[in-house]
């Protein structure tokens, strides 16, 4: 379970597709005039992307290798009929408005992405999860890129008028600049927060305490209990490096710990 | 070593003037225009261009500080963006467009950019493109003492005859500063004699703009046709103090002409063809995109590089 919370926290914040990997650009600019559009347009990824990644990772096993990506291809094309058609029969403003878009989907890099970066490579149930946190981190940065459009190009957010009278909307918010400008500050803002707090985060491991020999394991609980240096994890590398002392059994052992990354 | 011997590094030959001098000469070759303006559109223009100004100073300065970047406010280049801006506005503007526009053009366009020297594009032209996608109808909202007139460029379009004195003079509709050709060219002369531009690119742009409307204006070799599209519009403005703009436009000579018979085509294409009667903003802007495509493209050769094989 924890697994499967790792996978939606990577996708929503730690990989938001839009805001950090700048993936599906194309969806991202062209249907956020309004924060609806944004809104249907992720859901409707969330939704091939999460049936692709299951199948994708249910057939890893059969599908060739030197062949994987006209087989994904395939599988994602079947989805993207599948919800076009049923957005066109039970949504069909939505489908209308979306337009060349929903097709469009089947090239969508986010999802030939994970399928290639993950669901081919991982169990059914993680990349279900890992579907599920990319599309909804998608679903997310399209309704906020929507929302500001749409509030500044027309007054309204979700089709509700809330700006006063005397505002006059600013259009070019709603036209394809608008895109950009909204999409990079955003962006910006997001980059800021993290800086923000990557180096929070980093002032523990600096503020070593007297007689830290940077060993969490000899000192077990009874020095600073993880309070001020944290040699897990992400700091293994450097301690192997300053615990082997030479380089190159540094990098052997800095190896070592990579494939362990990795297997796990 | 005898005292005329002097060892030093480059550079040897310096110039006195600096970047708040040549900005100064701008400002001042702009006043012909802007007192122009004034005296044809009313006192409401001066608060139009005053408040332009002081809002593109304050954006800088505010942006300067919160940044604890250096504050380059005395180069005056944010006067001359603020300036630029108000020419370009319609007298008849509600006040807080020219600021809207203020903080776009220092703010998005130049300092997001890295300030002055760095802006890929023109701030003031970049402003006025914003402004006009973003409240077209406030910004095409061309009034003459109270009466409503079509700019002289809808008027050529309509097939209707102009005066061309008029124009000249600048009795005419259109934004604050553009109406007049003998303010602009006055205060194009400035700049010529003191150095600040050179009339490669101005001369090239208006040259192939007359070369494009004979050939595609639909009236052949029609003097008055031609002259009064010159004449009329922001040709004169742009072509004299927003093309010349140092930080976007080719550094190279022969870039140079390239670009002012890029920017003269463009502004025939969107002046004939276009949806819109004017197009110089939208050339101007064009054209700076590519000004490192062409700087590329016309790079000198070094000494010794290059020639036959």
């Amino acid at each position: 379970m924890n697994k499967a919370l790792e996978r939606l926290y990577n996708g929503f914040i730690k990989e938001n597709p839009t805001f950090v990997l700048t993936l599906g650009m194309c969806p991202t600019l062209a249907v956020t005039t309004s924060a609806m559009n944004g809104l249907g347009m992720g859901l409707t990824t969330t939704a091939v992307l999460v049936l692709s990644n299951i199948f994708i990772s249910l057939l890893r096993k059969v599908i060739p290798d030197s062949v994987r990506i006209p087989a994904f291809i395939v599988i994602i094309a079947s989805f993207v009929t599948v919800v076009e058609l049923l957005l066109e029969g039970y949504l069909p403003s939505l489908y209308s408005s979306l337009g060349i878009y929903i097709p469009l989907i089947v090239v969508n890099c986010i999802i030939l992405g994970r399928a290639e970066a993950y669901a081919y490579k991982n169990p059914v149930i993680p990349s279900f999860f890992d579907g599920l946190g990319m599309g909804l981190g998608f679903t997310f940065a399209l309704t906020c890129i929507g929302s500001f459009r749409e509030i500044l190009g027309a007054g309204e957010i979700f089709g509700y008028h809330i700006m006063p009278e005397s505002f006059t909307p600013v259009s070019i918010f709603i036209m394809a600049p608008g895109a950009f400008f909204v999409l990079a500050m955003l962006t910006a803002i997001q980059n800021k927060i993290r800086k923000i707090a990557s180096t929070k985060s980093k002032k523990v491991s600096a503020d070593k305490p007297k007689g830290c020999n940077s060993d969490c394991s000899s000192c077990g609980e009874g020095g600073c209990a993880h309070r001020f240096y944290d040699a897990s994890a992400k700091d293994k590398k450097e301690l192997a490096k300053e615990l082997m002392g030479t380089n190159e059994e540094a990098d052997m052992e800095i190896e070592d710990l990579d494939k362990e990354e990795t297997n796990e | 070593m005898s005292d005329l011997l002097k060892v030093s590094s480059n550079p040897h030959v310096r110039s006195k003037a600096s970047t708040t001098s040549i900005m100064l000469l701008v400002v001042i070759s702009l006043f012909p225009a802007a007192g122009f303006g004034i005296y044809h559109f009313g006192v409401r223009a001066f608060w139009i261009i005053a408040i332009t100004v002081v809002t593109c100073v304050l954006t800088e300065l505010v942006f300067e500080l919160i940044c604890r970047k250096k504050i380059t406010i005395r180069d005056c280049s944010a006067i001359v963006t603020g300036m630029l801006l108000a020419l370009n506005l319609p007298v008849t503007v509600p006040f807080w467009i020219p600021v809207v526009g203020g903080v776009f053009a220092i703010l998005v366009v130049k300092m997001l950019f890295g300030g002055l020297g760095q802006n890929f594009m023109n701030p003031a032209l970049g402003a006025r493109c914003f402004l006009l996608l973003s409240f077209a109808s406030i910004m095409t909202n061309y009034e003459v003492e109270g009466i409503t007139s079509p700019t002289p460029l809808v008027t050529l379009r309509a097939g209707g005859d102009l005066e061309l004195m008029d124009l000249i003079i600048g009795n005419t509709g259109g934004t604050i500063g553009e109406t007049s050709m003998i303010a602009l060219v006055a205060g194009g002369c400035i700049l010529l004699l003191s150095g600040v531009i050179n009339l490669r690119i101005p001369a090239m742009y208006v040259i192939s703009f007359a070369a494009f409307l004979v050939i595609f204006g639909g009236n052949g070799l029609d003097y008055n046709f031609v002259a009064a599209h010159i004449a009329s519009g922001g040709l004169m403005l742009g072509a004299i103090f927003m093309a010349t703009d140092y930080a976007t436009r080719p550094i190279t000579r022969v870039g140079q002409y390239v670009y002012g018979v890029l920017l003269g085509v463009l502004t025939g294409i969107f002046r004939i063809f276009g949806a819109s009667p004017e197009g110089v903003s939208y050339a101007i802007i064009f054209g700076n995109l590519l000004v490192p495509l062409i700087e590329k493209a016309t790079a000198p050769k070094a000494f010794g590089k290059g020639g036959r094989r």
